[in-house]
């Protein structure tokens, strides 16, 4: 399954931490990449920040649990959270099956657009995960 | 085998869960699968149809001469008397307070010997134990862990599965029961017990043979569905099924009956090493005793975690999960003597959050006979 799902996307913006940010117009939507949800395995519980919080770049934004860990998300950038995956709640699964789609974790309006540029390219990215392997 | 890199021990089973693409982590020293495909599904698996684990990290001590069955009556709270040949027994080494010094699973292989399969952790301090209270009797304690490879094969199948690979009567074997025989042509322990809260088998085997049966195993399996499973799933199964774990749910500050476990305490049996302790505490009751609780708000307890009762900190979440089978978050904890019924309401503390839940009957999963 994850041999054929494209792992590195190259419209997206990424962190080490191994979150991504895709851009559109000046929403960014955030999700958690395809190796840190299959580092985590079977996500069972997803806790995301309420509509309208502020958050900054770095920032916990929530925490995604597995059967077996606790992991802690942090912002790509900092902005206002406009919206979070409210089907998470219910489908937490989303975040294995579809980490770059269904299981996106919120939007948020991005303020700073030097903080997108300062992040991962796909291939920066790709490069960190495989030199952690 | 120790691995040169990390330094960990590996199972004779190594290179054959890295061939099936198990997940490696350290665990009390060795390197084990913590899972292959998915945590959810080898649960899944074991609860529906089939699983084989590899639990040679366990270890065995054998017991045996004149005074074995004196040494174990003494250091244990069941009744090893009461064990026929090729019958095995839940029950504890205790500390001279009554406390775990582990849990144990005692094996009578003959009049005078006896096997106890004790936790990979506590092998070492188990032996050590073992060996100084049998100073000056007439009974030989070995640390025979590395003669012995382990596998479990769990769940509804797993007799059907067994029965293809041996020529023993797996059917006649009951519940803590064991033969010594083949299976796929390895001279085996065969015993009918488990960790997963599911009919099952333990199969001890020389480490020379593990492999090949292993292999068998999950051959012969195939058709029911049988999974290679990890120790992620092995620990969500005897959760559910309210199975303790040493070093999380028991250990050498509380008692068998604190821990709820009065089945394995025989006071009638006679004295023995904390009889005086279990027995004031079955009579004048226990101050705290282990409970299974639900969470009813959003979040899962995980060891370690604040336990409140009433408002109250109570101690910790000892063990707490994700239950795959119940779709259910639970956890186990200790409540105090008066608040610890059926119905209790309390809280856990995630991440600065108390979040609620109730105490409920255990254990959480049953199977159905």
């Amino acid at each position: 399954m994850s041999e054929k799902r494209q792992g590195y996307p190259s419209d997206l913006k990424y962190t080490r931490e191994h979150e991504w940010v895709r851009l559109e117009g000046g929403v960014g939507i955030i999700g958690i990449t395809e190796y840190a949800q299959s580092e985590l395995g079977d996500v069972v519980f997803v806790d995301l920040p309420e509509k309208g919080r502020a958050l900054a770049a770095g920032e916990e934004l929530g925490t995604i649990e597995s059967v077996k860990a606790v992991s802690e998300i942090y912002a790509p950038v900092s902005g206002e959270v406009l919206e979070i995956n409210e089907t998470l709640r219910e489908h937490p699964e989303k975040v294995n099956g579809d980490p770059y789609g269904e299981g996106w974790l919120v939007r948020i309006r991005v303020g700073d657009r030097p903080e997108i540029d300062r992040l991962l390219s796909s291939e920066a990215y790709r490069s960190h995960v495989e030199e952690g392997e | 085998m120790r691995s040169e890199v990390t330094g960990l021990r590996k199972t004779p089973l190594n290179d054959a869960v890295r061939r099936l693409g198990a997940r490696l982590v350290d665990f009390a020293g060795w390197e084990m699968p913590v899972q292959f495909q998915s945590v959810i599904e080898e649960h899944q698996a074991v609860r529906t149809r089939a699983g084989l684990f590899d639990v040679s990290h366990m270890g065995e001590i054998d017991v045996a001469g004149g005074d074995a069955l004196a040494l174990l009556q003494h250091l244990t709270p069941n009744d090893v008397g009461s064990l026929a040949i090729g019958q095995a027994q839940y029950s504890a080494l205790l500390t001279p307070n009554a406390t775990f010094v582990d849990d144990v699973l005692i094996y009578r292989l003959g009049p005078e010997r006896f096997l106890l399969c004790v936790n990979s952790s506590n092998t070492a301090k188990d032996f050590s134990y073992l060996r100084a209270s049998a100073a000056g009797l007439r009974a030989d304690v070995e640390d025979v862990s590395d003669s012995y490879a382990q596998l479990a094969l769990q769940g509804p199948r797993a007799g059907a599965i067994l029965a293809r690979v041996t020529g023993a009567d797996v059917g006649a074997i009951r519940s803590y029961h064991f033969v010594e025989a083949e299976v796929a042509g390895a001279r085996s322990i065969l015993s009918r017990t488990g960790y997963t809260g599911e009919d099952g088998f333990e199969i001890y085997l020389p480490p020379g043979s593990a492999e090949s049966v292993w292999d068998a195993v999950l051959e012969a399996g195939k058709a029911d569905g049988v999974v290679p499973c990890g120790l992620g799933a092995r620990d969500t199964l005897r959760l559910e099924a309210r199975l303790p774990l040493y070093g999380n749910d028991i250990d050498e500050t509380v008692t068998p009956l604190e821990a709820g476990l009065g089945f394995i305490v025989k006071l009638e049996k006679g004295e023995f090493l904390g009889s005086a302790i279990l027995h004031d505490q079955k009579e004048h009751g226990v101050p705290r005793r282990l409970i299974g609780f639900e969470m009813t708000g959003r979040g899962i307890a995980r060891h370690g975690y604040p336990l409140r009762v009433e408002g109250r900190e109570a101690g910790t979440v000892t063990s707490g999960s994700y239950a795959p089978f119940l779709k259910k978050n639970i956890g186990l904890g200790y409540a105090p003597a008066g608040s610890d019924r059926i119905g209790q309401r309390i809280e856990v503390v995630i991440r600065d959050a108390a979040v609620p839940g109730i105490i409920v009957k255990t254990p959480f999963y049953k199977r159905r006979a």
